[in-house]
């Protein structure tokens, strides 16, 4: 019925308009056809003079109106060291092409409205002028000139890489030191990376790609291990930063509007762009709060006004399938001090999601800075017991000795901490010990005690094979006998299943 | 200089009879047997005049359906928060309902809108429908032939178009959607199904119907170029030729030299996709997999694309200007002012066209030094389109100016080109590009100076031409309502886009609502929409008048009823096959004698008077 009604309303508008056009061409051949062609003439002819004042004044007005919009004047004048010259190069355009503007769109209809048709005239024969054409050639080409010159000294230099004498780190202090952050664009989000302590962004391959590794870090690489992945980027303000972007997927493009920042993210072929932030969020939304359209309540967040909810923000611009009006991350400018805050949070995504995992190549060793801190807890664990007085606190319970399940065979990693007992062994040449294997109570209490004394004989044997004397070790099995917690619950259990070594003497 | 008016007569046939030339047409071609039934003269017709009709019909068939989609996203832009539930039975699954009954539009689906707005209106309507349309109805009226060089060659070039049409009618019907990656189709998005479901089948069939098009484009510009090198009539020198066949000759050369480029690229990518190449791609990682292309480079298809993409604008606004240039001055009853800077500056363009694709590619990822280059290149170009904006302005400067349809859209077509011209001035210095790149300021700056000024012009040239092609007037009334409409409506939805650019908002963004950045527009956004609407149903208006006008129209009564001095209104009023009855009618001298030596115009079968010299020399 709708759809009938529909019909018919257009059925009836397609008459009425063929009615229309009927009706003016029986009156114009009533009136006779010269008079309505010169009617006509007067009444478009101005119509294009009112068209021009409303098209120019109107023109003017809705800039004025949203002035606040412009590059380079209001609220959102650039965030970044080089936006302000790109910001000025618009302006400037602006200028030129507006007197333009205005001036050929006068002319146009002007002379449209001044040289209507009239009975009894000719026009002007003008076929043209050498003199004239030569001038209108010259002035745009000399504009033209300017603008390049203008356009492209600004180009290179921001477009420039970082000079090869600057060091990136990630706390950047000194004059020439820069920090290279990287942004991965994939379906549809972007994955931010920054370099960790040692200022270097780790190597990737794609190949590498999974569900544990989003960018495909090669865990190999040592530069890779302190690097993070956090959810938002926070820089410190005024200080100069590289970002690498690439692509996992399809094109995306890194557009952080505030900065003038904006450059395609391809997958195998990583781009940059180098920028300093020059103003803090907190900055940013201060001199917001200076305009009316952001001291309305923020609709997400009605408590608050809009200029204190403003964030910087990372988008795409390069389309990239069906979510691409969503990838966005929030930017935050910070002063030094807050941007050092924040890296204290940040983990190294290697050590808190791959270490020790099946992806983890060095799940079998313990890197360098793990065993400069194990055996700092060994030796303090060690003095704490030497010094100690009571027979009680003699004991010292290995924390990284582990066996294969239900078997006596040492995991890999267990020499670490053994090689700690042998150096002190060695240092403290009086000292002798008993090794001690306890299990929990599950399983029958005489294997227990064979299982536990065959743990303990493990220890022991690969501490004779470091070259430690025989008489000074005794070992033991005291299989369920000794719990230190209850067995009751999974992790009581897993506390009695245990090693230790006790000082006998010293 | 002349206060009197002389309106003297010329007696065209008895000065084509004795001056012109006999090609002993009649001997050859009795009552033109080969095309006297039906299907011969309408459908697979061989004339001319008959393939430019079809060319226009087509096109403006197609403008139609680009136009409906860019309806459909313009409220989902404006309107996103209103039901579309009401479009659910045109475009089914692509509404997606809520419990509530509120439907939304499918993303996939807007972005198949958008790329298949943009694939039809930049191929299928301004360059089929306005290049096609003008190049095959003058090319032969204004240079005195008889018709193409090969008439086979331009009916294939047509149905070839016709097919590309059918191909891309059909992608829109397909189960995954038609394509939707842009109609600039950058790899990797067009190049993997998995990316978007319009990369599936939609590609496929959006690369077949371009390669099909591209076929209907070069069988039509070795006929334009063949054609107006060989068959100008006796006097019809260069420098005598009005300067729409100088804009269909150049880009008919600039469509011969640049669209094979675009045909190589898609058929890398269709490589690409099904024979394990990798000329773009290269490590992806995509749909949990890694593929296996590695060394490829996604900016090299860029490259190809943008080697026609961008002499593609040139081959759309070209002919347009050409159409300008002729109705104004036919219709200020002046001559075009500096005809000759005039061809200079087409032929400036044209070369420059192709030097300077890589502008569309600052912010791509090639290197930044090279873009130095393009920025120079580019600003270039603005130096002959300033000298063309001048010499239209100078044109109807000291003019008489008749007003109607065709002379409105014309000066239209000027204050079209100038507002959108300035603004390519802010994109082509790559500094500014950087923030500008891909936002609505782009939007707004393509679409006034090469979208709405080629229709403009194509409109001008349609109400102008009209009575040649269909020996009827359109009827003036709704002519100017059409124009005035589409001028204010145009402005309209396209200038605040200028507005929402400066604010940095991206375009092709489905939603602006997860920005606070981009959010702030949603008045303006609507205040779009609704012109849009409001423009759209103008161009229904034409639409109807149009074939109403075809056989209800005003009858021409006169051979030559604008006064013109082109050879196209030499002919009789519906001229048959072969366009004379009789002789080729020999040119005396150019085309734009209007109020020389105290007389209305000249024709340009008229002999120079004792001691005259011809206009064009200078």
């Amino acid at each position: 019925m709708t759809a009938l009604t529909i019909i018919l309303c257009l059925i009836l508008l397609v008459v009425i308009i063929v009615q229309i056009g009927k009706v003016t061409e029986l009156a114009a051949k009533i009136r006779g056809e010269e008079e309505v062609q010169e009617r006509s003439n007067r009444t478009q002819a101005s119509y294009m003079m009112i068209f021009m004042v409303v098209f120019l004044v109107a023109s003017v007005v809705s800039a004025y109106y949203y002035k606040n919009w412009m590059l380079g004047y209001g609220p959102h004048a650039a965030a970044s060291q080089h936006g302000g010259s790109l910001d000025y190069l618009f302006d400037i355009t602006l200028f030129f092409t507006g007197i333009v503007f205005i001036v050929t769109q006068v002319l146009l209809f002007y002379f449209a409205w001044k040289y209507k048709a009239q009975k009894g005239r000719v026009a002007k024969f003008v076929p043209h002028d050498n003199r004239l054409e030569v001038i209108w050639t010259i002035i745009p080409a000399v504009v033209m000139t300017f603008l390049v010159v203008g356009g492209l000294d600004v180009w290179n230099e921001v477009m420039a890489d970082i000079p090869e004498d600057y060091v990136s780190k990630l706390v950047p202090e000194g004059d020439n030191e820069y920090i290279e952050i990287e942004g991965t664009g994939y379906q549809f989000a972007w994955h931010l990376r920054y370099p960790g302590a040692d200022g270097k962004l780790g190597t990737r391959d794609y190949k590498k790609i999974d569900a544990t590794n989003p960018l495909g870090q090669v865990w190999t690489d040592e530069k890779n291990m302190d690097d993070f992945h956090p959810s938002e980027i926070v820089l410190p303000v005024g200080k100069k930063v590289r970002v690498r972007i690439t692509a996992r997927d399809v094109l995306h493009n890194f557009y952080l509007p505030h900065f003038r920042v904006k450059m395609d993210a391809i997958p195998g072929l990583p781009t940059y762009f180098v920028f300093t932030p020059e103003k803090t969020t907190e900055e940013y939304r201060q001199s917001l709060s200076e305009y009316p359209e952001y001291q309305q309540p923020d609709p997400e967040d009605p408590e608050k006004q809009l200029w204190q909810t403003f964030d910087y923000e990372l988008a795409c611009a390069e389309l990239c399938g069906s979510g691409h009006f969503s990838m966005r991350r929030v930017v935050r400018i910070v002063s030094m001090e807050e941007y050092k805050a924040w890296l204290e949070n940040q983990q190294s995504y290697y050590l808190s999601s791959i270490r020790g995992s099946d992806s983890d190549p060095y799940k079998d060793e313990l890197l360098d800075f793990e065993v400069r801190e194990r055996k700092q807890e060994f030796n303090d664990a060690l003095e704490q017991a030497l010094s100690a007085a009571e027979e009680d606190a003699k004991t010292i319970q290995f924390n990284y000795v582990n066996f294969e399940t239900g078997s006596a065979n040492l995991t890999p990693l267990s020499k670490y901490e053994l090689d700690n007992l042998v150096e002190a062994l060695n240092k403290y040449d009086n000292m002798t010990l008993e090794l001690a294997g306890h299990t929990d109570n599950t399983g029958d209490p005489e294997s227990n005690v064979v299982l536990s004394d065959d743990r303990a004989t493990a220890v022991y044997n690969y501490l004779t094979s470091k070259g430690i004397s025989e008489d000074r070790l005794t070992h033991i099995g005291y299989g369920q006998t000794r719990p230190v917690d209850t067995n009751d619950t999974d992790a009581g259990r897993q506390k009695n299943r245990r090693t230790e070594f006790r000082i006998l003497t010293q | 200089m002349n206060d009197v008016v002389t309106t003297t007569t010329y007696d065209e046939d008895v000065l084509i009879q004795e001056l012109g030339y006999d090609d002993h047409f009649h001997d050859h071609h009795h009552g033109d047997k080969y095309q006297s039934n039906f299907i011969m003269h309408y459908i697979f017709s061989m004339d001319h005049k008959i393939i430019a009709r079809q060319f226009l019909i087509t096109g403006m068939f197609w403008a139609v359906i680009g136009g409906l989609m860019s309806l459909v996203f313009r409220l989902q832009l404006g309107f996103p928060e209103e039901s579309m539930a009401w479009l659910k039975p045109v475009l089914g699954k692509w509404i997606v309902l809520n419990d509530a009954g509120i439907g939304t539009l499918a993303p996939e689906f807007y972005y198949a809108l958008v790329t298949m707005h943009g694939t039809i209106i930049v191929f299928f309507v301004l360059t089929a429908g306005l290049s096609g349309t003008f190049s095959n109805l003058l090319i032969p009226l204004q240079i005195g032939a008889r018709d193409m060089a090969s008439p086979f060659l331009n009916m294939l070039s047509y149905w070839f178009f016709f097919l590309a049409g059918v191909v891309m009618f059909a992608s829109l019907f397909l189960s995954t959607g038609p394509f939707s990656g842009g109609w600039t189709a950058y790899p990797p998005l067009s190049a993997l199904p998995q990316a978007s479901t319009g990369s599936g089948a939609g590609m496929t069939l959006w690369v077949t119907s371009l390669v099909f098009f591209v076929v209907s484009v070069l069988l039509g510009g070795i006929n334009y170029i063949t054609t107006v090198l060989n068959m100008r009539t006796k006097g019809m020198t260069m420098w005598r030729m009005p300067l729409t066949i100088w804009a269909f000759f150049i880009t008919a050369i600039i469509g011969l030299l640049s669209f094979p480029v675009l045909v190589s690229g898609l058929l890398m990518v269709m490589m690409d996709r099904g024979l394990g190449t990798s000329f773009f791609l290269s490590e992806i990682f995509i749909g949990g997999q890694a593929l296996e292309h590695v060394g490829g480079s996604p900016v090299l298809y860029q490259h190809l694309f943008w080697f026609l993409g961008h002499p593609e604008v040139y081959i759309i606004i070209l002919p347009a200007m050409g159409i300008v240039s002729e109705v104004l001055s036919v219709h200020a009853r002046k001559p075009i002012f500096g005809y000759k800077a005039m061809v200079y500056s087409i032929l400036a363009i044209a070369f420059l066209s192709f030097i300077v694709w890589a502008h569309h590619m600052f912010m791509s990822g090639v290197n930044p030094f090279i873009s130095n280059f393009f920025v120079i290149f580019t600003l270039i170009i603005a130096v002959p389109s300033a000298v063309k904006v001048f010499n239209w302005i100078t044109t109807l400067y000291g003019g008489n100016i008749r007003f109607n349809s065709a002379n409105l859209f014309a000066i239209g077509f000027v204050s079209m080109f100038i507002s959108g011209g300035l603004t390519g001035i802010f994109l082509g210095n790559s500094a500014i590009d950087i923030q500008l790149h891909d936002t609505y300021f782009v939007v707004a700056h393509f679409h006034i100076v090469m979208g709405i000024a080629a229709f403009f012009g194509m409109y001008a040239g349609v109400y102008h031409w009209f009575p040649k092609m269909f020996g009827r007037f359109m009827n003036e009334t709704l002519g100017k309502i059409h124009f005035w409409v589409t001028m204010i409506g145009a402005y309209a939805i396209f200038w605040p886009m200028h507005y929402i650019g400066m604010a940095g908002v991206p375009r092709r963004y489905y939603s602006f609502d997860s920005f606070q950045a981009f959010s702030h527009f949603s008045e303006l956004n609507q205040f779009i929409t609704i012109a849009a609407i409001i423009v759209f149903a103008a161009q229904v208006l034409m639409v109807i008048n149009f074939f109403y006008s075809i056989w209800r129209g005003k009858v021409v009564t006169e051979k030559n009823p604008w006064g013109a001095s082109t050879l196209e209104w030499t002919t009789p009023i519906n001229a048959g096959h072969g366009n004379w009855e009789g002789n080729i009618p020999a040119v005396q001298r150019w085309p734009y004698d209007y109020g020389k030596d105290g007389k209305e115009f000249i024709p340009q079968i008229v002999p120079l008077a004792e001691g005259e010299k011809d206009g064009g020399d200078h």
